[in-house]
């Protein structure tokens, strides 16, 4: 973070002290330093309201600093923005798309306005449509597309023109896991293969941990806090083991085994929990006593530092919406129509 | 999604990674234009109403005011002749709500912001929108006349005059539609579109619209069609049917619609560009 005057890499993105206040309105971005290093996969992490849409609107041209300075592919957001727009593709929260025309419709005006020529126009049209899924839905108006089926249209339309720079905001909100994990595949693809560098917002811990190579956590405006997601996790704590004891008389003795390994942290129910002294190399050690002493447990379960720990560590509160991403349970997944790929 | 990989840089059809130059503007216009008319044919809900209103208009007008033409200095023997010409502006501007509006659902709806990040000029932007309502005012023109005619109207241009009412409708398309285009820009809401609806049955209604300025006995409403440029705009179609060839008032028509056309299109272009990204 602020780098100064290091001058940003060819397709990277340095941001020095960001803001954006709205009229009569909050300072919904508050003064944001961030690096975003040429094939890196960046997540934007944060609640509702947080300042990532704002952020990504700021950085594609859409909505002008207040403050601060912004360099996209090299190019200054807020005086270079016909070039900066040339670099980029963006998948915007809301799929920007028309309902009354079909998916092919949608691709042979992208193509056509961003001057490729017209012999590749159609072959590089179904050459996304194909690669998103849609090629059984093409001919169909986008107004009947499930919300699964517009993101992965508007996916493919951002990258009509072969951005070097990608901006997704909230991709997979909404999406059903199954959409949610290829859509994680090809993010990374394009970084891996194409050298893409992705701009990601998302107020999903699991998508965070499991897809970007680096986090930023974003509440109220400001970065509370930045680096890998291992990074931050061991930044915050050591692991914790969590036992329930088969025998509730047993708790007690359950209790005092414990405590020679950590110190007591909440637990869910009738559980108890230790945070570990050292690493999870004790683990072997644990089970073992807990063997000798003859108390047969119901589960034992090792938990490591999560993202949204992190988030309660630096902000003081849980991330929204982190319970369900933590358990492994995705928003409600939408019914794709008859015909969806 | 299939788990292929989305080449976004350099592939068997991909560009130059890194993005691509600008498109020629006939091309973008072309683009644009066909989204517009693509959009038009497929919403018939916002299409029709605007066609039959202006027809059933001017059935009643036709049926309940024929005896206005018994009045000395009335200029044609038939009512229908005579009001027929209210009827393609009342449509005109009836189209103007839907340019406007449509404009206005982009801008919330996101689209326009897609648009925007595409190396589209503004000028491609409002060509597309107003091709659409061009060719709606064409589909009108046509279809008034020939119910016209069909009711027993004259049209004592004879088929030159089609031609001349097909250009006037035009230039009359694209003033009013240039309107809705400047609401829509502005505001970016297709109620703020909608709310202009009154103000423009206002211009409407005192306009020499149910009778010749001439023959309208208050001051103050015939003052009011004096000074309103829609009663020129009815007076060069009305004399395209009642008689013929009249220089005047063709003059004035698309002198007048050809003022606001460019007006409002230079205003219109002007809001773009202030909302459209340097």
């Amino acid at each position: 973070m602020g780098q100064g005057a290091r001058k940003a890499q060819p397709n990277g993105i340095e941001v020095e002290g960001l803001v954006r206040e709205f009229k009569n309105g909050p300072r919904a971005v508050d003064g944001i330093d961030l690096t975003v290093e040429p094939g890196e996969i960046y997540g934007f992490l944060g609640p509702n309201g947080a300042g990532k849409s704002t952020t990504v609107h700021m950085l594609t041209t859409l909505l002008p600093p207040t403050a601060g300075s912004a360099r996209v592919a090299g190019l200054d957001v807020a005086t270079q923005g016909a070039e900066v727009r040339k670099m980029i593709g963006a998948a915007l929260q809301e799929a920007a798309l028309d309902p009354n025309l079909t998916g092919r419709e949608h691709m042979k005006l992208q193509t056509a306005l961003h001057g490729l020529p017209k012999a590749q126009r159609a072959r590089r049209g179904d050459e996304l449509i194909e690669r998103v899924g849609l090629s059984d839905a093409a001919d169909r108006r986008v107004g009947g597309y499930s919300g699964g089926m517009k993101r992965r249209l508007d996916l493919a339309l951002a990258l009509v023109h072969g951005p070097r720079v990608l901006f997704l905001d909230e991709p997979t909100t909404g999406l059903d896991p199954q959409s949610r994990a290829s859509l994680w595949a090809e993010v990374t693809r394009l970084s891996v293969e194409d050298g893409v560098t992705v701009f990601l917002t998302t107020q999903y811990l699991e998508e965070a941990d499991q897809l970007a190579n680096r986090v930023g956590i974003i509440d109220a405006g400001r970065i509370a806090a930045e680096g890998t997601p291992a990074a931050l996790k061991a930044e915050i704590g050591r692991p914790s083991v969590e036992v329930l004891p088969v025998d509730p008389a047993r708790r007690p003795e359950a209790e005092e085994i414990l405590l020679r390994f950590g110190t007591a942290v909440p637990a869910s129910g009738e559980a108890l929990s230790v945070r570990l002294n050292d690493g999870i190399e004790v683990l072997a050690a644990i089970v073992r006593s807990f063997d000798s002493a003859g108390i047969e447990l119901a589960s034992l379960g090792l938990n490591e530092p999560t993202l949204d720990d992190v988030f309660l560590a630096k902000t003081g509160r849980h991330l929204e919406g982190a319970g369900e991403a933590d358990s492994g349970e995705m928003p409600l997944p939408e019914a794709e129509p008859a015909g969806a790929a | 999604m299939s788990g292929a990989v989305i080449s976004a840089g350099p592939g068997a059809a991909a560009p130059q990674a890194g993005g691509t130059d600008r498109s020629p503007l006939p091309i973008q216009v072309w683009a644009m234009a066909g989204r517009s008319v693509i959009r038009l044919i497929r919403q018939p809900a916002l299409v029709v109403p605007s066609v039959i209103f202006p027809l059933f208009l001017l059935g009643v007008n036709a049926g309940g005011l024929n005896a206005a033409t018994n009045i000395p200095g009335f200029p044609t023997d038939s009512y229908l002749t005579f009001a027929i010409g209210f009827t393609f502006i009342q449509a005109a501007i009836f189209s103007t709500m839907g340019a406007g509006q449509s404009l206005a659902q982009d801008i919330e709806n996101g689209f326009f912001s897609r648009l925007v990040l595409t190396p589209m000029r503004p000028s491609a932007l409002m060509a597309g929108q107003l091709a659409g309502l061009i060719l709606m005012g064409q589909f009108q023109a046509l279809l008034y006349l020939a119910v016209g005619l069909v009711a027993g109207a004259d049209f004592a241009a004879g088929v030159g005059g089609y031609f001349v009412l097909a250009a006037l409708v035009s230039v009359i398309s694209i003033g009013f539609g240039g309107i809705g285009l400047i609401m829509a820009i502005r505001t970016g809401s297709g109620e703020a579109v909608q709310g202009m609806f009154p103000l423009m049955f206002v211009l409407l209604f005192f306009s020499s619209m149910t009778l010749p300025r001439n023959l309208i006995e208050q001051d103050w409403y015939r003052f009011l069609a004096t000074i309103n440029p829609v009663s020129y705009l009815i007076e060069a179609i009305r004399s395209l049917f009642i008689t013929g060839w009249d220089g005047e008032a063709l003059a004035l028509g698309f002198g007048i619609a050809g003022v606001v056309a460019v007006l409002s299109i230079a205003l219109a272009a002007r809001s773009l560009k202030g909302r459209m990204l340097k």
